[in-house]
């Protein structure tokens, strides 16, 4: 296991303004009892809504903040405690943050962490012709970061992340402002790491493209609290989400009331119908529409994530007061 | 090293505005203090050619030494940007310390020598004629700087208690002014002060490197007050930033 996780719980004291002198302190739970493993290779989404406590949960697994109770390893080591010795064998990518020096030019900044890494000059050399390559930097290796744009700046990034072949690459919101085709590319390249290098993957994110695209297995959280944790095919069936049948007519038809069918959508010719999996069947569904009517073509669709967890939040516990 | 040396040459231009301000202010000092000593009412330390080189040498050395300045850190702190510091596979204050002796070489290389050249050009400035003066004194400057960015760091790091940290450097600055023999130099205050200003760590600062060069005073003893001030400023340092890694609180998602 790469990473082993059990009963993590963080809270914070803030004081906030209680009348004119006085400051009352308050705890906040951000993580409470949180419990996972990870296995080498996995690729993990690490998903909530804001304030659910991902990057709470991030920086305790990097070593950079002290858990208040649990336990916690990653690679074998504890982060807080070794945490210099497991930032050479992790990889940490802050969409929010940048870890290049943000007045020299790109390589400038490749060249300065392979000092700190200690990365050998063939290993590093290899690497980042890797990264130049499939991220296309070659372009703006000598721009200043300050002048790179949100994309290239995550290409930079990453590499930067990479660049002393770590086994495990955590990323906090990589894809956070960047458009549809830099989200494909990061995405395509983190897949390609994942499949060629076994590199472990554990990212948070708010586009759940990233997750359907890249991720094997799903993590939510919300308030502090894991609500589901397994494969996304697993979460999709145990929330008994619906799938859709869409089916393009030749003529209108009334299609309601064919049992199993939860919702019906029509847009011209063609129609949506939302059905339960464990009620009725696609193949019997499609066989009840075709009794109806003529169909021109179909097709059957899953759950979309975001159905997936909205589902999840309103199947949680009601958070305590 | 390299991060801060490269870090800063990428300013030309703020170092051109620096360097005239410095010279300006150089002057209004030189002139201030000779019109305080052409009377000749107090009997001074310095030569009129050692208060020369106090006068250049303090504006080029305080650039070096950065007596203003340098509180980068507790904005990273603030702001959760230390997160990127943390976890990376290094000694933080070495890392700090040593990109601090980057920052200084460059300011050694742009922002030293063009004070010392005015001083030079306009007026008589004591020069050391034995060349052990000249390499002590480099030593006393890099202690200087050492000592200079132990004192922030753990101003900086107070931001990990405080967040904002305003106070203390404002305080730090006023302090530092008085007291490091940039204003006045310390053999000018009262016997007593001196003694109480001399086991503070801001006279080594400045006061101490200049005397090694104008060799007022005995180099060794003040390289070895030096010294010993640098490893007191760094231990505490160390210690301070372990105690704020146990209570570390990252800010921002
Ligand atoms: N330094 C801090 N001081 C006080 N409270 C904090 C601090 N850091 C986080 N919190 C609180 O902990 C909770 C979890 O925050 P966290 O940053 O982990 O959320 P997140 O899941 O990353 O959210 P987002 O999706 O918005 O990034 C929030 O309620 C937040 O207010
Ligand atoms: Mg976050």
């Amino acid at each position: 296991m790469i990473i082993e996780v059990e009963g993590l719980r963080r809270t914070f004291r803030v004081s906030e303004k209680a009348g004119r002198f006085r400051r009352s302190h308050r705890e906040v739970v951000a993580v409470q009892d949180v419990s996972f493993t990870v296995p080498e290779g996995e690729t993990l989404g690490y998903v909530g809504p804001n304030g659910a406590g991902k990057s709470t949960t991030i920086k305790m697994l990097t070593g950079i903040l002290v858990p208040t109770a649990g336990r916690v390893r990653v690679c074998g080591l504890d982060p807080s405690r070794q945490r210099k010795k497991l930032a050479r064998r992790l990889g940490v990518v802050f969409g929010q943050r940048t870890q290049l020096w943000w007045d020299l030019p790109l390589l400038d900044s490749f060249e300065l962490l392979r000092d700190i890494y200690r990365v050998g000059q063939t290993q590093y050399r290899e690497r980042l012709d890797e990264c130049t390559e499939l991220l296309g930097l070659a372009e703006f290796l000598s721009t200043p970061v300050r002048q790179l744009s949100l994309g290239q700046r995550m290409r930079g990034e990453i590499t930067a992340a990479l660049l002393h072949d770590p086994r495990l690459l955590v990323l906090d919101e990589p894809t956070i402002g960047l458009d549809l085709e830099s989200k494909a590319r990061l995405r395509s390249f983190l897949a390609e790491l994942n499949r060629t290098k076994g590199t472990t993957l554990l990212l948070t994110t708010h586009d759940l493209d990233d997750i359907e695209q890249l991720c094997r297995r799903l993590m939510v959280i919300d308030h502090g609290r894991v609500l589901a944790d397994g494969e996304l095919a697993g979460l999709r069936g145990s929330v008994a989400a619906e799938r859709t049948l869409t089916v393009d007519l030749q003529e209108p038809a009334d299609l309601s009331g064919i049992p199993g069918v939860t919702a019906i959508k029509a847009d011209g010719p063609r129609v949506h119908l939302e059905f339960l999996p464990s009620e009725v069947s696609a193949a019997q569904l499609i066989t009840a529409v075709a009794a109806r009517a003529e169909i021109r073509d179909l097709a059957v669709g899953e759950a979309s994530i975001e159905e997936v967890i909205r589902r999840l939040y309103d199947l949680r516990p009601a958070p305590q007061a | 090293m390299r991060a801060g040396f490269r870090r800063y040459s990428a300013y030309r231009q703020a170092a051109l505005a620096g360097v005239i301000t410095n010279s300006v202010f150089g002057l209004i000092r030189a002139a201030t203090l000779a019109t305080l000593f052409t009377g000749a009412t107090r009997s001074s330390e310095y030569t009129p050619q050692q208060m020369s080189t106090y006068v250049w040498l303090g504006q080029g050395l305080l650039s070096v030494v950065l007596l203003w300045g340098g509180w980068d850190f507790a904005e990273r702190i603030r702001t959760g940007h230390v997160a990127v510091d943390l976890y990376r596979p290094w000694d933080l204050q070495a890392a700090l310390l040593a990109e601090e002796i980057g920052r200084a070489g460059y300011a050694l290389a742009l922002r030293f020598l063009p004070p010392m050249i005015i001083g030079l050009a306009l007026s008589e400035m004591y020069l050391p004629r034995d060349p052990l003066i000249w390499l002590l004194f480099l030593i006393s400057a890099l202690l200087s700087v050492v000592i200079s960015f132990s004192l922030r760091f753990m101003i900086n790091l107070a931001a990990f208690w405080l967040l904002d940290i305003r106070g203390p450097a404002s305080m730090y600055a006023l302090v530092s002014n008085l007291l490091t023999g940039l204003v006045l130099p310390i053999w000018m205050f009262p016997g007593w002060a001196q003694t109480a200003i001399w086991a503070t760590p801001f006279p080594y600062l400045l006061q101490a490197p200049i005397d090694v060069f104008v060799e007022h005073g005995s180099p060794w003893r003040l390289l070895g007050a030096q010294l010993l001030v640098t490893a007191i400023v760094l231990g505490a340092g160390r210690l301070m930033l372990r105690r704020a890694e146990h209570r570390l609180v990252v800010q921002g998602g």
